[in-house]
């Protein structure tokens, strides 16, 4: 390989490291974006032999019809729910079982593997097992709340209230990930700027949280922020396996929606439009909360 | 000294499990001083430093803060300022949020220190005026005037020192307690630093304790200096007195910016020096030079040429390996001949070849 200058060669070893990657990057993901993009504008239907040009048509039925808008303020709804309350236990969670790092190790990393154990286990398979608790006259939860004299309730089945619901078993979910990122966070804040803070009279828990431990987690729990907003807006398994969207669509969300209409019905047409729309609201949440927070939390 | 020392240790022992890091710690830190705690890590400084701070507390002894015993008080309640290694700045606070830290956790309330609600509540503007002006006080005296609005992220070592020290100056504390603040440094630096943490000593007026495992900056800038060694109190004195004087082999061994040269008894000490017979002999390497009528001979093994002195490294005739320090001007013969080499009886040391203690040799006053 003489006849190549030795910044030509530089060149080829980069193609040959980012090749592959960018390659595999154009084919299953802007290829696939494209052709979704455009096949939304049609009326296109899995196995037709031809489609005609609808423009802005699917656009308008999501936006406009009444089960389309239902999974537009489901999902968001669901969203608004399980990031904070995701994001708020996984944080007492982690310091929890980080100070209890201190006093009880062995009881703090089998607390851990606990809460970890719902990122690990299988999604579906677990929402059989909260199909089993919250069912209506056998499930242990209604069990429980008729011991303490509460009413039982239809958890999965009553409009008002299976998304909420849904919600919890997603936080339920979530939390696991989140602590474990959370916990990384907490062992990297270096011992020193505790006692710096302790010396400064920034001593008290309030204080030290305040203080030191949650603008020293900024960048953690600006990642927190966005793998749980984007894991939320996906929120598809317990959907299909606890209710189906239902009952009359009380549970309908975007996700669940596209594979309905894609899926089920085949209309692949409108079904690309659900999926341009998704792509489009995680794409400017996680744009927006990069350029939002990034520069507050690596303090430059 | 009669005056009551700013802080005292009384018998302080530290044990962490089976393993004991302090044993039996007795000193004193006399008003406005600048004392050194300089040993090897490991040694138990560190950790003196934290007991005296309120970081860790001691497993038995007194711990006295001007006469009162503060044990069980905690590092803020104390009013000790530290600076630590690392600097431990808070990296998402400017530089005068910085600094301005300790006041603002001791004048405004959990209220008062929020953004906006926290100008509500009657006395914070006061307060806050009040805390701006000893946060300019304190950067104008460290010349951090112009950095005051930047974040610790972009600055350099020794202006995130001078930050460390600045949140330590600002709240006018009883003590300053240094943990090797200097270490991160570069050697110019370092030097430079050492100069001003002296001047800012005497500005201050209020007592230093700086712990180094450095012997040249332990002995530069201290009026005491406590030795350390394997957890106890190894000596503690001026730096001329550990110089001149060192109570044991290993204070010898540790003070100096040259090492002290040993000779045993089986090496020939006694036909160097009669009264050595029966101890170790120490002697400098500033304090043997090459002399025509010089009292003993050497063979050349090296020279190493600093300019201002020369360092020679010389082999007697029992085998024992020895330095000497000649003037620059001095002209060294060709390795392997013979130097006649001299030194003044007394600036000797004798040690006990057993238990490495001091025994009566004259003092060196050269």
């Amino acid at each position: 390989m003489s006849f190549l200058t030795r910044s030509q060669r530089e060149t080829l070893t980069d193609v040959w490291l980012t090749g592959p990657a960018t390659l595999a990057l154009l084919i299953f993901i802007f290829l696939p974006i494209m052709i979704v993009t455009i096949l939304s504008f049609s009326d296109y239907q899995f196995g037709a032999r031809d489609l005609s040009w609808v423009g802005w048509e699917n656009y308008i039925t999501l936006f406009t019809s009444a089960i389309g808008q239902r999974a537009i303020v489901n999902t968001l709804i669901y969203v608004a729910i399980v990031i904070p309350f995701s994001v708020v236990f996984a944080l007492l969670v982690a310091i929890g079982l980080h100070r209890m790092l201190d006093w009880a190790p062995a009881l703090s990393r089998i607390l851990r593997t606990v809460y970890f154990l719902p990122v690990a286990a299988t999604l579906v398979a677990m929402a059989v097992a909260w199909q089993m608790l919250l069912h209506p006259n056998l499930g242990l939860v209604n069990k429980v709340l008729s011991t303490l004299g509460s009413a039982p309730q239809n958890w999965l089945s009553d409009r008002g209230l299976v998304l909420y619901t849904l919600a919890a078993i997603g936080i339920w979910q979530s939390v696991g990930y989140n602590m474990v990122l959370f916990l990384a966070g907490l062992s990297a804040i270096p011992e020193d700027i505790y006692e710096a803070a302790e010396v400064d009279g920034a001593g008290g828990a309030w204080a030290r949280f305040w203080t030191v431990t949650w603008p020293m987690l900024g960048p953690t729990t600006l990642f927190v922020l966005v793998v749980t907003a984007t894991n939320a807006f996906r929120v598809f398994e317990t959907v299909a396996t606890l209710t189906r969207g239902g009952p009359a669509f009380a549970s309908e969300t975007l996700v669940y929606a596209l594979y309905r209409e894609g899926f089920v019905y085949f209309k692949a047409g409108y079904a690309s439009a659900i999926t341009v729309i998704f792509f489009a609201i995680l794409l400017t949440l996680t744009l927006a909360q990069m350029r939002l927070v990034e520069r507050r939390v690596h303090y430059r | 000294m009669n005056a009551i020392p700013t802080l005292e240790l009384g018998d302080v022992t530290r044990r962490f499990g089976e393993q004991t890091v302090l044993d039996s710690i007795s000193l004193a830190i006399p008003p406005g001083s600048f004392t050194s705690l300089l040993g090897a890590s490991g040694c138990g400084k560190s950790t003196t430093l934290r007991i005296m701070a309120g970081l860790d507390r001691p497993t038995a002894g007194a711990v006295r803060l001007e006469g009162q015993e503060v044990s069980a008080l905690t590092a803020h309640e104390r009013n000790i300022a530290m600076v630590f290694q690392s600097y431990a700045l808070y990296p998402h606070l400017t530089v005068a949020q910085n600094i301005a830290l300790p006041l603002t956790m001791k004048s405004l309330s959990a209220f008062g220190r929020l953004p906006l609600l926290g100008t509500l509540i009657p006395g914070t503007a006061a307060a806050r005026k009040e805390i701006q002006t000893k946060v300019s006080a304190a950067a104008e005296m460290l010349g951090l005037s112009h950095l005051l609005d930047r974040k610790p992220g972009t600055l350099s070592g020794g202006q995130k020192q001078r930050v460390a020290l600045g949140r330590a100056l600002v709240r006018d504390p009883v003590l300053f307690l240094l943990d090797e603040p200097l270490s991160n440094l570069d050697a110019r630096l370092r030097v430079q630093m050492r100069a001003e943490l002296v001047a800012l000593h005497r500005r201050t007026g209020k007592p230093f304790v700086y712990v180094t495992h450095d012997q040249a900056e332990a002995m530069a800038m201290s009026d005491q200096v406590i030795v350390m060694i394997k957890g106890s109190i190894a000596q503690a004195g001026t730096p001329r007195e550990l110089y001149e004087r060192p109570t044991s082999l290993a204070v010898a061994e540790f003070v100096g910016t040259h090492a002290i040269n040993l000779i045993t008894p089986q090496q020939g000490a006694g036909e160097i020096l009669s009264s050595a017979a029966r101890a170790i002999l120490g002697v400098r390497p500033e304090h043997v030079v090459p002399a025509p009528h010089g009292s003993f001979i050497a063979k050349l093994r090296s020279v190493e040429y600093l300019g201002s002195e020369i360092v020679l490294t010389l082999c007697t005739e029992q085998g024992v390996e020895l330095k000497s320090i000649a003037p620059g001007t001095f002209e060294p013969p060709l390795q392997g001949d013979s130097v006649r080499l001299s030194f003044d009886p007394t600036c000797t040391h004798l040690f006990h070849p057993e238990t490495g203690a001091r025994i009566g040799a004259p003092e060196c006053r050269s």
